[in-house]
């Protein structure tokens, strides 16, 4: 005999709605938090932005004028950092990936670069604070945009090499082996078959570690010198727009100045989610087609 | 048909070039990654010994001026801190995941997957300036309003341990999301099928078959959490308050403004003298044991996870 | 007994082991293949018949923690010894995979990959390899008129052809295919077939399959796999209709495979 004990199926039912909706409030809550933080600090932000805010040098530590200074350190840190450790961080994963011969020493490297991808910001930070601006001083200038963007390229390097080996393990293994059975040296196929298909997944890994560059402060607080003025070279002093934000807020305690950068943030970041994703996807159609 | 290696071959030559480049690269990775362990330790490890390893760990008191460099209380305000952000973050985190991949509707997926990817992307410093004004108000009213007769002037600012929680908290989130839907993702159908072929509601089989089959990349979640939220600095250098006291026990506790390891690197690095930026090292040191625990603990279970 | 004339061999296999780590996965193997035939391994999945058949060509060079025992002897030459260039190798023992693996890239430069490779850039000349080699691969009238479009485009039996022609521009000498037809429908594998009977005029063809009236019906020759070892090598004729091993018996009356 089946037996039909509605009493049971009706506390069933209660209860899963009573999860679902607890799972779909959780998810409700996440987002609403990042709506609180994005428009919080556009509201605030955008009544200080203007030309010339964007523009302008700041003056009296940040709590009047722009941060044009900071755009430029930013643009100049960001570009220094990616033009070295994209190519070497690309060059290791192939490396590893593609020649280096599986074994202990292999793992041993893997965990070491998932470790090193883990490491905080900050223990880069005191390092680069050590070896870049104290040890190095006299070819790096000491605080300067170039040690801040050496310390950058430790930083983001493992993330890199991460993500790009990741591309790399997704190419199908039988269109290399097709290429190599056709008898091409390994660097052929890998130039015409594995990194025209792990290039989507490469170039947004770059551009992501883009982001992370912008976004990081502690790495760049005891490394880049935080000089308001604006950079001739690399070899000067700058300020990252995130750590102009940090320390217009803890040393001038003007937030409406630090929100106007937070928003600043805010919108660059924006730009690279949405291009990272559009790149993407343009790649993606262009070697599946 | 000669297989000969032959000497000058052009694209054995290109090969072989090919291969030495990437060798350096590789190879000036791997210094350049190896170097910051060696000069990490390198510099707080003899300091370390000299100074005692117990009273570095255990010393209650921090004072540079005094030559005195006890960082337990940074160890605890941490620890204190990220068991705290876990407990609240985890459980949101690990809900939204289930959510995302089992309940929701295509739709909403794609408006809550970029969401967390953008709050993943926001920068750490924007969070702190948002939790410095926002949170700490909130967080102020209430320890100046109706708490205010309980808890002693120096728990009355706002910047405390709590501010600290929510804040990590929220920073988690993205990395939790992320890796538990990665591995509730990889259940495989079958088990799904075969508990709702038994009359199992959706629910029940969620509950009872799908977390638990993704229990080990869930955990995994949790502790790349742990690990986030012990290495975060600058958000959690803006709402903590950076006191190097330990807070008093009990539930005023929450109140507490508290230093972590991560902050007392940050603030204090510029302007150290040599024996102080030496400890200062040594705090690295600690962190960096930390990460590699926690990072040791993920791999095992993402070993046995496969 | 009069020798074999030693010209006739193209490949001579001798007291070959193959070990997947500490495992053995092929025992002392001993087998000649002659010029222009077509030489079929049979045998239940997981005997060894691919695995022999990637020994050929160093395919399994690619496969950590792999290695080799005893000779292979192609024109003579023992293709691991230290001097032998895999590369070259490779281009005179070319592959047909068991899945048709066209690159992304269009059906012309499917075909010109390998001679692009070799530093051809000359557009007169690829253009006639490509033609000949799909010519050579029948395909050549089926897509002559969509050469620039993407090789995905095909059906699964022209991506296969496609894959052949590939093979052929490289202008090897011997062809090795893993099971050419699996992954394709009845038309397709027969025009594969009648392809294949085609290539031994110029090519030594050695192909696995575990389709047994294949082999009956395009080889000259087969060998039994089992666990490894050859139970039994002979002409085709030979092996269907009069086998010497019971086990062999068994496997190509269906007792068990």
């Amino acid at each position: 005999m089946v037996e039909f004990k509605p009493n049971h199926l009706v506390r069933v039912k209660r209860e899963q709605m009573f999860a679902f909706t607890m799972l779909s409030l959780a998810a409700a809550l996440t987002v609403l938090i990042l709506l609180a933080i994005v428009f919080y600090v556009m509201a605030q932000g955008l009544s200080v932005i203007s030309m010339e805010f964007l523009l302008e040098e700041p003056r009296k530590m940040g709590t009047e004028g722009g941060i044009f200074p900071a755009i430029v350190g930013t643009v100049y840190l960001v570009g220094l950092i990616i033009l070295i450790a994209a190519p070497i961080g690309v060059g290791t994963s192939i490396y590893l990936n593609e020649y280096m011969p599986d074994g202990r020493f292999k793992s041993v490297l893997r965990f070491a670069t998932e470790l090193l991808a883990a490491i905080p910001s900050i223990i880069h930070g005191m390092f680069g604070f050590l070896f870049f601006v104290i040890a190095l001083g006299d070819y790096t200038g000491g605080w300067s945009i170039l040690s801040g963007a050496l310390t950058g390229v430790v930083m983001i390097l493992p993330i890199i090499i991460r993500a790009s080996e990741e591309a790399l393990r997704s190419v199908p293994s039988n269109l290399k082996e097709g290429s190599l059975a056709l008898g091409t040296t390994r660097w052929y196929t890998i130039k015409k078959v594995v990194l025209p298909l792990a290039l989507p997944g490469i170039t947004t890994s770059v551009i992501l570690a883009i982001g992370r560059v912008i976004g990081e402060t502690a790495a760049f607080l005891l490394t880049i010198g935080g000089s308001l003025l604006m950079a001739a070279s690399v070899f000067d002093g700058a300020r990252t727009l995130a750590l102009h934000l940090y320390l217009v807020a803890m040393e001038t305690g003007n937030v409406q100045m630090a929100f106007g950068t937070g928003a600043v943030l805010i919108v660059l970041i924006l730009i690279i989610n949405f291009a990272a994703a559009a790149l993407f996807k343009l790649l993606v159609k262009r070697f599946s087609a | 048909m000669k297989f000969q290696k032959e000497r000058n071959n052009k694209n054995n030559i290109e090969e072989a070039i090919v291969k030495v480049i990437l060798f350096i690269m590789a190879l000036s990775s791997i210094i350049s990654l190896g170097l910051i362990t060696f000069f990490v330790f390198n510099e707080g490890l003899p300091f370390m010994i000299g100074y005692g390893i117990t009273d570095f760990i255990f010393g209650t008191t921090w004072n540079p001026t005094e030559q005195v460099y006890g960082i337990f209380p940074m160890i605890v305000g941490s620890v204190i801190v990220t068991i705290f952000a876990i407990l609240v973050g985890a459980p949101i985190g690990i809900a939204v995941a289930v959510y995302l991949v089992e309940i929701a509707p295509p739709r909403v997926t794609k408006i809550v997957k970029p969401a967390i990817l953008l709050l993943e992307g926001i920068p750490s410093v924007v969070i702190g300036l948002f939790g410095m004004v926002v949170i700490i108000d909130v967080i102020r009213r209430l320890a100046r309003g109706p708490l205010a007769d309980y808890l002693p002037a120096g728990y009355q600012t706002g910047y405390s341990i709590l501010a600290g929680v929510l804040i990590l908290a929220i920073m988690i989130l993205p990395t939790i999301i992320s890796i538990s839907a990665d591995s509730i993702r990889a259940v495989p159908k079958e088990y799904k099928e075969a508990s709702l072929a038994m009359g199992s509601t959706k629910w029940q089989t969620l509950f009872k078959v799908v977390v638990p089959a993704a229990k080990s990349g869930i955990l995994a979640a949790v502790i790349l959490g742990v690990g986030r939220a012990i290495g975060e600095t600058m958000a959690i250098i803006m709402v903590i308050g950076n006191s190097v006291q330990l807070p008093i026990p009990g539930w005023e506790a929450v109140f507490a403004p508290v230093r972590t390891l991560t902050g007392n690197i940050a603030l204090e690095m510029g302007y150290a003298g040599p024996e102080h930026r030496q400890a200062l090292f040594a705090t690295g040191i600690i962190l960096f044991l930390f990460i590699i625990i926690i990072n040791s603990i993920t791999l095992l279970l993402r070993r046995r996870g496969t | 007994m009069i020798a074999p004339k030693e010209q006739d061999v193209k490949i001579a296999v001798e007291g070959l082991d193959f070990f997947y780590g500490q495992k053995q996965a092929l025992h002392n193997i001993t087998m000649d293949i002659r010029e222009n035939e077509v030489f079929a391994f049979i045998g239940p999945s997981g005997c060894g018949k691919t695995t022999f058949l990637r020994v050929l060509n160093r395919m399994n060079d690619l496969i950590p923690y792999t290695s080799v025992k005893g000779s292979v002897r192609i024109d003579g030459q023992d293709i691991y010894d230290p001097n032998v260039d895999v590369v070259q190798l490779r281009k005179a023992v070319g592959t047909v995979f068991q899945k048709p693996n066209p690159f992304p890239i269009s059906i012309f430069d499917n075909v010109a990959y390998g001679p692009k490779a070799n530093g051809l850039k000359n557009k007169q000349q690829l253009m006639e390899i490509v033609e000949d080699s799909l010519r050579q691969a029948a395909l050549w009238d089926e897509v002559k008129d969509r050469l620039n479009e993407s090789a995905l485009g095909l059906s699964g039996g022209q991506q296969q052809r496609l894959c052949i022609a590939r093979v052929m521009a490289v202008k090897p000498e011997i062809i090795l295919m893993d099971e050419p037809t699996s992954a394709l429908d009845p038309v397709a594998t027969f025009k594969v077939e009648e392809l294949i009977t085609e290539l031994k005029k110029n090519y030594t063809v050695v192909i696995v399959t575990h389709n047994m009236e294949q082999a009956a019906r395009v080889s000259d020759k087969t060998a039994f796999f089992l666990d490894g070892v050859v139970i039994e090598a002979d002409e085709t004729n030979n092996i269907f209709t009069n086998p010497k091993q019971k086990e062999t018996e068994d496997y190509i009356s269906g007792k068990f495979g």
